[in-house]
């Protein structure tokens, strides 16, 4: 593969409004879902109908930008046929490729529709060549999406090794754990990621004023607590404060959004086809501002190359404020992290 | 029924791991998977150890496994799985697709797919029979009902394994919460995990114990025991998984067996199983629930 490829800026659609405003924004791809238990980000008020689906892949296509659609949870048994109906309609709506990480559905879409373009999901926990190149001789996958787990080296080791092309997380919240390999939100919840496309659902979640701080629970448990002046967050279960030995901490991980801008002409020298921008649940005006700096960024080193490369200020400041808790880590890239 | 014990999940010395296998080799048990599955870096018993050990055992008459790394992030880990597969005296369980495939590379046609390979439905079961798998550790994650659903959509059936008994693994992760709850890196954890028998308890702030930190692990505090299931989930599986804890788990072992040959009711197996248990118990996945629930039909 070519290392001169430019990256593709992949970014989330969790409305019609913000597909349009990220290809507005510059970015190369959009990836969307459909309003069902299909995809990992499965919340109400988010998604796509069909109707809307049609129109964002003919708004897309006229701009000549690419649409690919989530369909990156696992069925089971008795919804199986909801899950092979999806791949059904994204074939029919033309979208450019599916991001699955159920290997059953992937024999499905090969055998019925072997001319769709296949990626393999974040959720589909493939961390390693052996694995990608395993989607890539049974099911023909031309993508497949890292899990957050790897190091520069690591990941360099993937891409050198697979003829696949390999997307990374750019920018947006940070799944602390390996995707797909993390049933936290079954156990706390009863809904899952890898089942029900939700971690932490809106529906379990209770904000509660008491006299020692507002608290927030996920179905009864508590998540953490803020005293007076702190900025109370969403209380995903990873991400809260909680007691090990006495010590009250976040003790998995702080709120914080993976942000890896600084990387950039690194990710392009290993042969990084495409930088994924988290956030299908968050608004439109966030996915302008991320989707323009990543833009900027992207531009700025196809045009004077990796040397010449370096991050804005400005850039950094506008992508901290839409940033979870307002702060940013590489995650993983950063041995310290770990 | 039989009854299987799990990979080692925790990081014990060596000659504490030495003598628990020595007690498993006389406990009433069928399988004993051997192997780590968690951390890299966890090295008191390297791969020719585990061997040894799976030696021993399978002279006193147990099934072996060597059980796979699941998160696998470097070429020292492709390594390591490179050297389980290739070898020949026992059988291997899968935990991540890079292993399925140097299985089916290597035309090795009786192995394990692992509780990590997010097998959800029948089509994704049928691939791995038809790449070899002989037998299927389910997620824990999956219910009862499911589990039914997806033996029952079968074409031939598989030997299947439900995890009956231990703190439940949910996730892993990079990052090594164990290293990061001392203030140290990865890198430099100075192997805290050591000798840390089951695991550190992590709690809400109101003190309720919530997860386990176990490395770069996180597990359920509460103790997922289908011993008071026992009759459902025998419908539905011919193999149980139990997971080892820091002690009794012999006793433990001992119950499961007692309840599977009917000297002992599930309640009464249940109720005595609690003097054995280091938390709580939970059953609410295999009944399609949060799973730190403790669900008692009405």
């Amino acid at each position: 593969m070519s290392v001169s490829s430019p990256i593709e800026l992949v970014c989330p659609a969790g409305s019609l409004p913000a597909l349009k405003t990220a290809i507005d924004h510059g970015a190369d791809c959009v990836y969307l879902g459909f309003k069902d238990a299909t995809n990992a980000r499965n919340f109400s008020g988010l998604n796509f109908d069909p109707a809307q689906v049609r129109e964002g892949v003919a708004y897309a296509h006229a701009r000549k930008r690419k649409v690919l659609l989530a369909l990156n949870t696992y069925p089971q048994t008795d919804n199986w046929s909801s899950w092979t109906q999806a791949i059904d309609r994204a074939a029919e709506y033309g979208v450019d490729a599916v991001i699955l990480a159920d290997p059953g559905l992937m024999a499905y879409a090969t055998k019925t529709h072997p001319q769709l373009r296949l990626h393999l999901s974040v959720q589909g926990s493939a961390t390693s060549y052996e694995a990608i190149n395993w989607y890539r001789e049974r099911f023909g996958i031309q993508r497949a999406v890292l899990p957050r787990v790897l190091s520069m080296a690591q990941v360099e080791s993937v891409v050198a090794n697979t003829p696949v092309e390999i997307e990374v997380f750019g920018f947006g919240g940070l799944c602390v754990m390996v995707e797909g390999r993390c049933a936290l939100s079954a156990y706390a919840t009863g809904e899952s990621p890898n089942c029900n496309g939700a971690c932490s659902p809106g529906k379990h979640v209770r904000w509660e004023d008491t006299p020692r701080g507002m608290e927030t629970r996920l179905n009864g448990i508590l998540i953490d607590r803020f005293a007076e002046g702190e900025r109370a967050g969403y209380p995903t279960l990873c991400k809260g404060r909680f007691e090990v030995n006495d010590e009250t901490y976040y003790a998995l991980e702080e709120p914080t959004s993976l942000n890896t801008l600084e990387l950039l002409p690194e990710l392009a020298r290993i042969g990084i086809r495409a930088i994924k921008i988290e956030g299908r649940q968050r608004s439109p005006a966030y996915v302008a501002q991320v989707t323009k700096v990543w833009r900027a960024a992207l531009d700025k080193l196809n045009r004077g190359g990796a040397e010449a490369f370096s991050v804005l200020p400005a850039w950094m400041a506008e992508l901290n404020k839409v940033s979870e808790g307002q702060s940013h880590t590489l995650g993983a890239y950063y041995r310290p992290w770990k | 029924m039989k009854l299987a014990l799990g990979p080692l999940l925790y990081y014990w010395p060596h000659q504490s791991v030495l003598d628990f296998y020595a007690d498993m080799a006389e406990a009433p048990l069928d399988s004993v998977y051997l192997g780590e599955t968690v951390c890299s870096r966890r090295h008191e018993l390297r791969l020719d150890d585990w061997l040894e050990v799976g030696k021993v055992l399978a002279a006193a008459g147990k099934e072996v496994v060597i059980s796979s790394q699941a998160l696998i992030e470097s070429e020292s880990d492709l390594k390591t799985l490179r050297r389980i597969v290739g070898q020949h005296d026992f059988r291997v369980e899968a935990n991540d697709m890079g292993a399925v495939r140097l299985l089916a590379e290597a035309g090795v046609d009786n192995w394990i797919a692992g509780p990590t390979l997010n097998i959800f439905n029948p089509v994704t079961l049928q691939l791995m029979i038809d790449s070899g798998a002989t037998r299927w550790a389910v997620a824990p994650e999956m219910s009862g009902a499911a589990l039914a659903e997806v033996r029952a959509a079968l074409a031939k059936p598989i030997e299947t394994e439900v995890f009956a008994y231990g703190r439940l693994p949910l996730a892993h992760s990079a990052r090594c919460f164990t290293a990061r709850h001392f203030n140290l890196q990865k890198d430099t954890c100075e192997f805290r995990c050591l000798s840390i028998m089951d695991g550190i308890t992590l709690r809400t702030r109101e003190g309720a114990p919530f997860l386990t930190l176990n490395g770069v692990q996180t597990q359920s505090a509460r103790v997922h025991n289908l011993l008071g299931d026992l009759p459902a989930v025998h419908a539905n599986a011919e193999v149980l998984r139990i997971s080892p804890q820091g002690a009794h788990t012999r006793q433990i072992i001992e119950l499961f067996r007692a309840a599977l040959d009917g000297h002992r009711s599930p309640a009464d197996a249940l109720a005595a199983s609690r003097e054995w248990m280091v938390e709580e118990p939970c059953n609410g996945f295999w009944h399609g629930r949060a799973g730190v629930e403790q669900y008692v039909a009405a």
